[in-house]
C-alpha cells in the first residue's frame, strides 16, 4: 500500500444531480485532508452541499446523483474508481456514517442486536456467536444500559437518545478508521445532545479513529474540531481552526452567519441577519455563490469565482474581499 | 373589565386519556402550570420535546380542551363561548411553515382567511388592500399575493404565517417554534421581525422554542418546564447567568455555544439517562430521577415554585 499522510484526501470533488430541471451541481469543486485521528467540521444551511459531500465520499448517492469529477483518495487511493463489490467493503469497514435521524436509519423489523452482528458478521471473520459477544460489547462501549437485555430489542422500544447510541455502536462495530457524522445530534435534545458530543470524543480518545462531523450548529463545532471548513453554494468559502472561523472570520459569508446567530455577547443587540434568501441551485450566480446576498459585493463579485487565498498559516478563505485587503496594503 | 396582566394561567392541567389494553391511563401533558404575561412582553417557554411546551400555548387558544385549571384574558376567563371572539386578539404562529399553510390556496386566501372568519372588511377591495398592507408588514412582495405556499422557501413561508396571524390585529400570539425550521441566516430575519412587529403594535408574545440562546435573546423573562411542570422562571438574563433549578444548571450548560475559547472551559454537567416516560411519571419532582440532588422529600411532593427574589421563582426542595 502506498505511503500516505493524509487518511483521506478530497481532491477537487464534483457531485452532480439530473433532474426534470435541469443538472444541479450540488457539489463545485470541494478539497480537504483528514490526518488520522482528526476532527473535521463541514457547516453550512442547507443545499451548501455539506451532505452531499459525505455521502459521495461513502458513494450512496441517489440514483440521479454522480459523482462527475474529481478524486477522493483513501490511504493514498482513488476510491471513486473501486467497483461497488469494494466500495461495500469500504463502508463499514474503513468508513462508516451515522445520520442525522435515528428513527429512520434503524430498520423497525429486525432487533437492535441482529442489526449490530450483520455489520460484524459481514466484513470480520467472527462466526455468529462471536459476533453476538461483539454486539453487547459495542453497546456497552457506548453507554447503552442492560446490554444484553437491549440486543433482543427492537428500535421502537428505544428512545432518540438511545437509538443515536446504537447508530455509533453499529458505526464502529468493525473500526472503521473514519466516522462520517451527518448531523448527528439535530434531532435529538440538548441534554442528550451533550451526552452523545460527549460519548464520540470519548471514543475517539479510545479507539482513535477520525471523525467527519457534519452540521449547520455552530454551537456544535465550535468546541470539537481541529479544522472547520464552511461550505456555500457547494464551495468551501473558508477553512481554519476554530479560532481561525470563530475570531478571525475572512470570507462575508462566514462573518454574517457569525453575526446573525444570538450568543451571551451579543445579547440585548439587534441580530445582523443576512439578506435575501439561500441559493438555488438550478440557477447558480456566475461568479461568487454569495455575491447576491453580499453587503460588501464588488464587480468582480459578480463574474469570477474567488480562488481560496492564504490568509494565515492554516487559514484560508475564497473572497475577493481579501484579495482587496492585499492590494490595500500593498502585498501584491 | 381589565387588569394587570394580560394573560393569567393558574393551575392548567392538560391530560391526554391513552388507552393501554383495557385500562385508559392519563397522559399528564401539562400539570399545575401557572403564569402570566403582561401587555407587550415576551415570555419565553423552554423545556426538552415531550415537557409539554407546545400543549401549553394550543390549551391557551383552546386548540384543547383543558382538564381543569382557568385561563384569564385580559381579566376575561377563557371559555368555549368566548373562545371564538377571543382569537380575535390571540393568535398563533406554528412550527412547521410547511404544514400549515393550505397547499391549495393562495398567499392571498391564506391571509384573507381570519379576515373572512371574522368579517373585517365591507368589500372585496378593502379585504385586497388589508392583505397587500399585511404582505408588505411582513416583507413579502405583494405582487406574490396570487401565488401558492409551496412557490416560496421557508423563510417566506414563515412570514405567511405570521402575516395570517397579524390580520386580526391581535393583543398577544402564541408563537410555537416559529424559527427552530429555518436556517441560521434566516433565522435572524425573522427573530428581527418578531421584535420589530412587537414594538409597532405591543404584543405580547408567548415564545416557545427550545433554542435557548434565541430565547434569551426575544424574551423578557423565561419560563422553563420538564415533564409537564414548571420548573423555574425568572427575567431572561438572571435565569441564563444565574439558573438555580439543577434542571435549569444542566439545560444550560449543554447548549453547544458558538465561542470556541468559552466552549473549551465550559463544564458540561451531563444528565444521566433519559426523559422518563410522561405515562409512567415518577412520584414527588418528576425530574428527581435524573438529579444529583435528589433526597426522600424530591420522592415525596411535587416542591412548590417559590420567590427566591426579585421574581426569580423556583421549584426544587435542595436548592
Amino acid at each position: 500500500m502506498a505511503d500516505y499522510k493524509y487518511i483521506l484526501d478530497v481532491q477537487d470533488l464534483h457531485t452532480t444531480f439530473t433532474t426534470d430541471n435541469g443538472e444541479v451541481r450540488a457539489v463545485n469543486g470541494v478539497n480537504f485532508r483528514l490526518k488520522p485521528g482528526k476532527t473535521l467540521g463541514i457547516v453550512g444551511e442547507s443545499g451548501s452541499g455539506k451532505s452531499v459531500t459525505a455521502y459521495s465520499i461513502m458513494q450512496i448517492l441517489a440514483d440521479n446523483g454522480r459523482i462527475s469529477g474529481g478524486k477522493v483518495l483513501y490511504k493514498g487511493e482513488d476510491i471513486t474508481k473501486w467497483n461497488k463489490k469494494k466500495m461495500a467493503g469500504f463502508r463499514g469497514k474503513c468508513c462508516s456514517i451515522i445520520f442525522q435521524d435515528p428513527m429512520t436509519s434503524l430498520n423497525p423489523v429486525f432487533t437492535i442486536g441482529y442489526q449490530l452482528e450483520e455489520a460484524v458478521l459481514l466484513h470480520t471473520d467472527r462466526n455468529k456467536q462471536q459476533a453476538r459477544e461483539r454486539a453487547v460489547e459495542m453497546l456497552t462501549l457506548v453507554g447503552v444500559n442492560e446490554p444484553e437485555k437491549r440486543v433482543k430489542q427492537y428500535p421502537h422500544e428505544l428512545s432518540g437518545g438511545m437509538r443515536q447510541r446504537v447508530m455509533i455502536a453499529m458505526a464502529l462495530a468493525c473500526e472503521p478508521d473514519i466516522l462520517i457524522a451527518d448531523e448527528p445530534t439535530t434531532a435529538l435534545d440538548v441534554t442528550i445532545q451533550a451526552q452523545i458530543l460527549e460519548l464520540m470524543q470519548d471514543l475517539q480518545k479510545k479507539l482513535g479513529m477520525a471523525i467527519i462531523m457534519v452540521t449547520h450548529d455552530l454551537g456544535v463545532i465550535a468546541s470539537m474540531c481541529d479544522e472547520i471548513i464552511v461550505m456555500y453554494g457547494g464551495r468551501v468559502c473558508e477553512r481554519g481552526n476554530a479560532d481561525d472561523i470563530f475570531y478571525r472570520p475572512a470570507h462575508e459569508y462566514t462573518k454574517g452567519l457569525l453575526r446573525s446567530i444570538p450568543t451571551t455577547a451579543n445579547n440585548g443587540e439587534r441580530l445582523v441577519p443576512i439578506g435575501g434568501t439561500p441559493i438555488n441551485l438550478l440557477n447558480m450566480p456566475k461568479g461568487c455563490a454569495f455575491c447576491p446576498r453580499c453587503d460588501e459585493a464588488m464587480k468582480i463579485c459578480l463574474t469570477e469565482i474567488p480562488e481560496e487565498i492564504q490568509v494565515d498559516e492554516h487559514h484560508r478563505a475564497a473572497c475577493w474581499m481579501n484579495v482587496k485587503k492585499m492590494y490595500e496594503e500593498g502585498n501584491v | 373589565m381589565s387588569s394587570e396582566y394580560l394573560v393569567e394561567v393558574s393551575h392548567l392541567k392538560q391530560y391526554f386519556p391513552i388507552r393501554s389494553g383495557f385500562k385508559t391511563i392519563p397522559l399528564k401533558a401539562v400539570d399545575d402550570v401557572s403564569f402570566k404575561i403582561k401587555p407587550g412582553e415576551t415570555l419565553g417557554l423552554v423545556g426538552e420535546s415531550g415537557c409539554g411546551k407546545t400543549t401549553v400555548g394550543r390549551t391557551l387558544l383552546r386548540l384543547y380542551k383543558p382538564t381543569s385549571g382557568t385561563i384569564k384574558f385580559d381579566g376575561e376567563e377563557v371559555t368555549e363561548k368566548n373562545i371564538h371572539a377571543l382569537r380575535k386578539e390571540m393568535q398563533m404562529v406554528f412550527q412547521d411553515p410547511y404544514s400549515s399553510l393550505n397547499p391549495r390556496m393562495t398567499v392571498e386566501d391564506i391571509i384573507g382567511e381570519p379576515l373572512d372568519v371574522h368579517k373585517l372588511y365591507k368589500t372585496k377591495q378593502e379585504r385586497h388592500e388589508k392583505v397587500m398592507e399585511l404582505m408588505e408588514t411582513v416583507g413579502l412582495n405583494a405582487e406574490h399575493a396570487t401565488r401558492y405556499a409551496h412557490e416560496f422557501s421557508g423563510g417566506q413561508r414563515q412570514r405567511i404565517g405570521i402575516a395570517r396571524a397579524l390580520a386580526v390585529d391581535p393583543r398577544f400570539i402564541v408563537c410555537d417554534e416559529p424559527v427552530s425550521a429555518l436556517d441560521v441566516s434566516i433565522q435572524a430575519q425573522v427573530v428581527n421581525m418578531f421584535e420589530d412587529l412587537q414594538k409597532q403594535r405591543g404584543m405580547a408574545y408567548l415564545f416557545i422554542a427550545h433554542d435557548l440562546l434565541v430565547v434569551q435573546h426575544i424574551s423578557d423573562r423565561i419560563a422553563v418546564m420538564y415533564l409537564g411542570h414548571m420548573m423555574e422562571t425568572a427575567e431572561a438574563n438572571e435565569l441564563m447567568d444565574n439558573p438555580i433549578h439543577p434542571y435549569t444548571q444542566s439545560l444550560l450548560s449543554a447548549v453547544p455555544i458558538p465561542d470556541p475559547e468559552t466552549a473549551r472551559h465550559s463544564k458540561r454537567i451531563i444528565l444521566e439517562g433519559d426523559v422518563p416516560s410522561p405515562l409512567r411519571m415518577p412520584t414527588g419532582c418528576p425530574f428527581r430521577t435524573r438529579c444529583k440532588y435528589a433526597t426522600e422529600q424530591c420522592a415525596q411532593a411535587m416542591p412548590e415554585l417559590t420567590d427566591r427574589g426579585d421574581g426569580h421563582m423556583v421549584a426544587c426542595w435542595n436548592k
